[in-house]
């Protein structure tokens, strides 16, 4: 069985989803998740991973946690999840 | 020992406060879950990057970059430029910061009190604009001195030396460690000092996750990781919207009586997520959490009014 997930699109990759801020996506991994975006948004998967990992300046956070300290792409996702991608920039109290 | 010889050697030290209302009921026969606040406010501007800054600019007396009158130049969204600032003015140094324009008025004010020149970047962006915008004035004023907090090793050092050090005296049965993650100084340094003496402790950061305007970069390839970061230092991450920060600041006042600057509210909730998860996982937990500032230089944004609109700091760099 397939989960259903939400994920966020962060401003700068919105051209892919005809400028939808959020779209549906299917899979049990993160991995499968991206997939199955890249199927229904042609050219997204390759703005999110290279050489079969995340971009240096991709983060994904599966409801608000970043995967890179979960399990990466492999990262299991249920039904509701909430995937957020954002561009790495500079933040915090400084 | 509170007598001290000047405002700078009274760096450091600050108090760490058990929040007993906050911190959650553990099941009955369970060890006990708490959560202890290390109070940052307490230094001598106000905010724990009096660390960072005292360190950066004695690291650089002592390497002979920073000579008598010289201007250092700083990006910073506010609490760095305000130390730095105080520093400059006692040791005679004068100071450009690069801020983005959107961060509350009081931070402008305070820069400007201690002396500095502000320089504002674009809001789109946020700090990462602001730190482009800096490397370009740092390359065309090669006689300025660009200490650089993204990059420095005397930021982290300075958190390995006295951060982690007096967390771990006051609460040697600590379990986590949560940091807000902006330069990464305050998790690379403590976090690295913590490890050492207790190789189980979990380090957490807790970055904030902003309005649109902040991630508007031109491109993916104009995003940006401080050179300080090192993930292996990190247990876990997570991303606090505004809307949870303010939250979490509003109860940090209502229940323990603590006025806290809005990034101490993310902090909070990623500390407040992992004592829950210890709750129910039956374990005791001590978790140590950073206190940046208190409220009063967000005071203009309204976000302590306990009916005022989260939406107001949405395109502001509220950490």
């Amino acid at each position: 069985m397939s989960s259903s997930v939400e994920v966020r699109i962060p401003t700068i990759l919105r051209p892919y989803t005809k400028n939808e801020k959020a779209v549906s996506a299917q899979g049990v991994t993160l991995s499968e998740v991206i997939s199955s975006l890249d199927s229904n948004y042609a050219g997204l998967g390759e703005r999110l991973l290279e050489n079969g990992e995340l971009r240096r300046f991709i983060n994904i956070y599966v409801n608000d946690e970043d995967v890179r300290f979960m399990g990466g792409l492999s990262t299991p996702l249920k039904d509701g999840d909430s995937v957020t991608i954002l561009p790495a920039v500079a933040g915090g109290c400084k | 020992m509170t007598r001290y010889e000047s405002l700078e050697d009274s760096l450091g030290h600050t108090p760490l406060i058990g929040l007993p209302k906050l911190s959650p009921k553990s099941k009955p026969g369970a060890p006990a879950v708490r959560l202890w606040a290390k109070l940052e406010d307490r230094n001598p501007t106000g905010s724990i990057k009096d660390r960072t800054a005292l360190a950066m600019i004695e690291a650089a007396e002592k390497s002979g970059q920073l000579k008598p009158g010289a201007t250092i130049l700083e990006p910073t969204s506010g609490n760095t430029g305000i130390s730095l600032a105080m520093v400059a003015k006692v040791r005679g140094y004068k100071l450009v910061c690069v801020m983005p324009e959107n961060t509350s008025i009081e931070r402008t004010q305070l820069l400007k009190m201690w002396g500095a020149k502000i320089i504002y970047s674009q809001p789109a962006g946020g700090s990462n604009e602001a730190v482009r915008l800096a490397k370009e004035i740092a390359a065309e004023h090669p006689d300025w001195v660009f200490l650089y907090q993204y990059g420095n090793p005397a930021n982290t050092l300075a958190h390995y030396n006295t951060t982690g050090p007096e967390i771990f005296a006051d609460l040697p049965e600590i379990t986590h460690f949560v940091a807000g993650l902006g330069t990464t100084g305050t998790l690379m340094g403590a976090g690295k000092y913590l490890r050492e003496k207790k190789p189980d402790v979990q380090i957490i950061a807790a970055e904030p996750r902003y309005g649109e305007v902040v991630y508007g970069l031109r491109n993916l390839e104009a995003g940006f990781v401080p050179e300080l970061y090192d993930a292996s230092v990190l247990t876990r991450r997570f991303a606090v919207g505004a809307e949870d920060s303010v939250r979490r600041v509003r109860e940090l006042l209502n229940i323990e009586g603590i006025f806290a600057g809005i990034s101490t509210g993310a902090i909070l909730h990623a500390a407040l997520g992992i004592a829950k998860e210890c709750v129910d996982a039956g374990k005791g937990a001590d978790i140590a959490f950073i206190l940046c500032d208190a409220g009063w230089k967000y005071l203009s944004t309204g976000v302590y009014d306990q009916d005022g609109d989260v939406e107001a700091i949405e395109g502001q760099l509220w950490a």
